[in-house]
C-alpha cells in the first residue's frame, strides 16, 4: 500500500498514513485531488478506480470514506477486506465507532492502524491479537503516566 | 501566554469556530502556546502538546517547528512520550528531512529495548519512513530480531526487512536465510510477514527465486492446512480461514511457478482444490478466488486448470457485485491475446457490461469488446459498439471511435459496410474523432471509387439532418445531387458554426466550381476561430499549389 486516507463527506481529512516518501506539498496536492475525485463518484459505482498511475480502492462507512492507493500487482478485493478489518478494529476499540471518535481520538486511530499495518502491509491477521496488543500498550501508557504524575507531586 | 488546554478541548474549540478566519485565530493562539511549552523544561504535558500540534498539522497548517520536539520525545524514557514522538516523526519527518537522521540512534536503542511495545514503535517507524541510510545502518539489528525474538516482534521485523529491501536492494541477501526459517513458524502474523518478505526477495533476485523454489512443498502444505482445516475462530473471515495469508501464499506461488514447469506441476492440484472449494458467495471468498485465477493464468498450468480459471472469471462477470465484474474484465483483458477462444465464450456477457452505469466498468467492457471483434462476429459486434458510441460518456467517445475505425478496417466484410460504419461514427461522434484518423478516412473513401456517389449521397443527407461536425469529402462524380446543393449545405454548416469549433475537412477533387469553394474558404481565412482559420489558409495554399494537378488526380 502506498497510502491510506480517511475523509468526511465534506472533504475534511481525518487520518492520513503515507508509506512512500513525498513532500508535504505533494501530499497536499494528491490529497486534494483524490478526495475531489472520490467524492464526485456516485453511490452505486465501482469501489476501484485508476487515478494517475495508481490503483485506488475506497469504501464509505457512514460519514467516512476509507481510501487506499495500492500497487499495480495488489489484489483489490483483499484491500477491501483490509479496509473492512480496520473498521472492525476501530469499532471494537471505541465501541460502535463514529466519525467523532476518530476526530477526538485521532492519535488512537493511528495507534490501532500501526498495530494492524506495518510499512503498508498487514502485520497481524487475527483481530483478537491486534486488540490485545493495543490494550497492553494503552495500559503501559497509563502506568507510566501515573508514575509521572506521582513524581510531580514531590 | 495562554495556558495550554488538553487536546480534546482544543479540538472542540477549533471545531466551534464559525469561519475560516476564526479557526485560523484559534490555531495561531494554540500554536504559540505549544511553541512556548516546547521551550520550557519538562512539565509532564509534553505528549499532549505534541498531539495538539499533530492535529493542527492534519488540518493543513504548518507544523515543522515540532520536528525537534519529536526527536526529543522519542528519546524520552516515558512510553507515552515515545508513542506520540514516534507518531509525530512518522507524520512530520520524512526521509528527505535532515532531522530524520537524528532519530536513527534512538531507533537503534529502542530496537533492543526490554519492553516489546517500545521495540514495536521503533520497528513501525523504521518500516514507515526509514531512509536508505537508516536502513543500511539498522539492517543487522533487524536480522537479529528475525531470528531471536518472540512472535510479536518477529512479524514486525519481517515487514521491516521488506521495507529495507525495497530501499536497499542488495540487503536482500542478508535476510534470505532468516526468511526461510520463519516459514516453519505457526504464528499466522509471522507466516504472513515471512511470505511478504520472500515475495520481495524473489522479485528482486532471480537466484534467490531459484533457491526459494525448494520451499514450495512447505508452502503447499501451509495452504492446504488453511483451505481444508475446520473452523478456526481466530482467523476466520466469513468461512475462509485467514484469507490474507491465503492471498499472499497464492501470490508467492505465482512468482515461483512463473515460467517453470516443475514448480507449476507441483502446485497444480492445490490450485484446483482452492478454485473448487472456496466459497464464492462473499467478497472475501472471491478475493481468494481472484488471486487463484491470477496465479493459474500466470504459471505453466495445464489446460484443464486454465479453463477452470477462465470459467471463474466468466462467473464473476455475472456477479451482482459491480466490483467483481470490474476485476473479472481486467483479468480477461490480460489474457485476451493468449486465451482468445476461452474469452470469446463470454463475449455476450462482456457486451452486456457496455450498458453498465459505472464509467470504469464501461471502459473495461469497451477495451475487451474491441479486442474480441473478429471476422466472424464483426457485424453483430459493430452493431453493439455503434449503439454504445451513441450513448457513451464523453471521455470514452474518442477511444471508442478510433477503436471502431480500427476494427472496421481490419474486418470489414464489404467496402459499403465499411463506409456506412465510418459515416455512422462521424455522424454520432464526429466531434470526438481524432484528427489523425481523418486523412485515412478520406483516402478510404477516395479509393472506393464505385461508391463515390453513394458516399456523397449519404454525406449530404447527414449534413442536412445533423449539422454538427461531419467530415466532408466531395467527389467529382455526382449524379443525384448537384455540386451546388452540396456547397449550399456546406455553407450552411460553416455559417451556423461560425463561432463554434468546427473541424471540417474539405477534400476536393477536380471540382469545376472550385472557385466557389475557394471563395467560401477564403472567408474563413480571417475567422476568429484559429483552427478554422488555419484550415482555410492551408486549403487555399493547396488550391494554388495544386490547381494544375486537379485534373491529373483522376480516380
Amino acid at each position: 500500500m502506498q497510502f491510506m486516507l480517511l475523509f468526511s463527506r465534506q472533504g475534511k481529512l481525518r487520518l492520513q498514513k503515507w508509506y512512500v516518501p513525498l513532500s508535504d506539498k505533494e501530499k497536499k496536492k494528491i490529497t486534494r485531488e483524490l478526495v475531489q475525485t472520490v467524492l464526485a463518484r456516485k453511490p452505486k459505482m465501482c469501489s476501484f478506480l485508476e487515478w494517475r498511475d495508481l490503483k485506488v480502492v475506497y469504501k464509505r462507512y457512514a460519514s467516512l470514506y476509507f481510501c487506499c492507493a495500492i500497487e499495480d500487482q495488489d489484489n483489490e478485493l483483499i484491500t477491501l477486506e483490509i479496509i473492512h478489518r480496520y473498521v472492525e478494529l476501530l469499532d471494537k476499540y471505541f465501541g460502535s465507532v463514529c466519525e467523532l471518535d476518530i476526530i477526538f481520538n485521532f492519535e488512537k486511530a493511528y495507534f490501532i492502524l500501526d498495530e494492524f499495518l506495518l510499512g503498508g502491509e498487514a502485520q497481524e491477521t487475527s483481530k483478537k491479537n491486534v486488540l490485545k496488543a493495543i490494550e497492553q500498550a494503552d495500559l503501559l501508557q497509563e502506568t507510566k503516566e501515573q508514575k509521572v504524575k506521582l513524581s510531580i507531586l514531590h | 501566554m495562554s495556558p495550554s488546554v488538553p487536546l480534546q478541548e482544543m479540538i472542540r474549540a477549533i471545531r466551534s469556530a464559525r469561519t475560516q478566519c476564526e479557526e485560523r485565530g484559534v490555531i495561531q493562539r494554540e500554536c504559540a502556546a505549544i511553541r512556548a511549552q516546547f521551550r520550557q523544561a519538562d512539565n509532564g504535558g509534553r505528549s499532549h502538546n505534541l498531539a495538539k500540534l499533530l492535529y493542527v498539522h492534519m488540518l493543513g497548517y504548518p507544523a515543522h517547528f515540532g520536528q525537534m520536539e519529536c526527536v526529543r520525545m522519542i528519546a524520552s524514557p516515558r512510553y507515552s512520550e515515545k508513542r506520540v514522538g514516534y507518531l509525530g516523526a512518522m507524520m512530520l519527518l520524512d526521509e528527505k528531512q535532515d532531522a530524520s537522521l537524528l532519530i536513527t540512534n534512538s531507533i537503534k536503542n529502542d530496537l533492543s529495548h526490554s519492553n516489546q511495545y517500545v521495540q514495536s514503535l521503533a520497528l513501525c517507524t523504521l518500516a514507515c519512513m526509514g531512509s536508505a541510510e537508516m536502513c543500511r545502518d539498522l539492517a543487522p539489528e533487524i536480522d537479529r530480531l528475525l531470528r531471536a525474538s518472540n512472535s510479536y516482534i518477529k512479524k514486525k521485523a519481517a515487514l521491516c526487512a521488506v521495507h529495507i529491501v525495497r530501499k536497499v536492494h542488495d540487503l536482500g541477501e542478508l535476510f534470505a536465510p532468516a526468511a526461510r526459517s520463519l516459514l516453519a513458524e505457526k504464528n499466522h502474523g509471522v507466516l504472513h510477514g515471512a511470505v511478504v518478505l520472500i515475495i520481495e526477495l524473489c522479485e528482486r533476485n532471480p537466484e534467490t527465486l531459484e533457491r526459494f523454489r525448494k520451499v514450495l512443498p512447505d508452502l503447499v502444505q501451509i495452504m492446504k492446512g488453511l483451505v481444508l482445516s475446520g473452523y478456526s475462530p481466530e482467523h476466520d473471515v466469513a468461512g475462509i480461514s485467514d484469507p490474507f495469508l491465503q492471498v499472499r501464499i497464492l501470490r508467492l506461488l505465482r512468482i515461483l511457478g512463473h515460467n517453470n514447469e516443475g514448480a507449476s506441476d507441483a502446485m497444480n492440484d492445490l490450485l484446483a482444490q482452492v478454485a473448487t472449494n472456496t466459497d464464492s458467495t462473499k467478497t472475501v471468498g472471491n478475493a481468494v478466488l481472484y488471486e487463484t485465477v491470477l496465479t493459474v493464468l500466470d504459471i505453466k498450468s495445464e489446460s484443464g486448470l486454465r479453463v477452470l480459471a477462465v470459467n471463474i472469471l466468466g462467473r464473476f462477470l455475472l456477479n451482482n457485485d459491480r466490483n467483481i465484474r470490474y476485476i473479472a474484465m481486467t483479468s480477461l483483458q490480460k489474457i485476451v491475446g493468449t486465451d482468445h477462444n476461452a474469452v470469446q465464450r463470454h463475449r455476450g456477457t462482456i457486451v452486456d457490461c457496455l450498458k453498465d452505469q459505472d464509467a470504469s466498468v464501461k471502459r473495461r467492457a469497451l477495451e475487451l469488446s474491441l479486442a474480441l471483434v473478429s471476422a466472424s462476429n464483426v457485424r453483430s459486434m459493430m452493431k453493439e459498439l455503434l449503439l454504445f458510441l451513441s450513448s457513451c460518456p464523453a471521455e470514452l467517445k474518442a477511444h471508442a471511435a478510433s477503436g471502431i475505425f480500427n476494427a472496421a478496417e481490419r474486418y470489414a466484410p464489404s467496402q459499403r459496410w465499411h463506409i456506412d460504419t465510418i459515416l455512422h461514427v462521424l455522424t454520432t461522434a464526429g466531434g470526438d474523432v481524432r484528427d489523425e484518423t481523418v486523412p485515412n478516412l478520406i483516402q478510404l473513401i477516395t479509393n472506393a471509387s464505385e461508391l463515390h456517389c453513394y458516399t456523397v449521397h449519404k454525406l449530404y443527407r447527414a449534413l442536412l439532418t445533423d449539422i454538427s461536425q461531419v467530415s466532408v469529402s466531395n467527389q467529382s462524380e455526382i449524379r443525384f445531387v448537384t455540386e451546388d446543393d452540396v456547397l449550399d449545405a456546406l455553407e450552411t454548416v460553416l455559417q451556423s458554426h461560425m463561432s463554434g469549433p468546427l473541424t471540417a475537412c474539405l477534400s476536393l477533387h477536380h471540382f469545376t466550381t472550385a472557385s466557389r469553394i475557394r471563395s467560401i474558404v477564403s472567408i474563413y481565412g480571417s475567422c476568429i476561430d484559429v483552427e478554422l482559420q488555419q484550415r482555410a489558409v492551408e486549403y487555399n495554399a493547396l488550391f494554388k499549389k495544386y490547381d494544375h494537378m486537379r485534373y491529373a488526380t483522376a480516380r
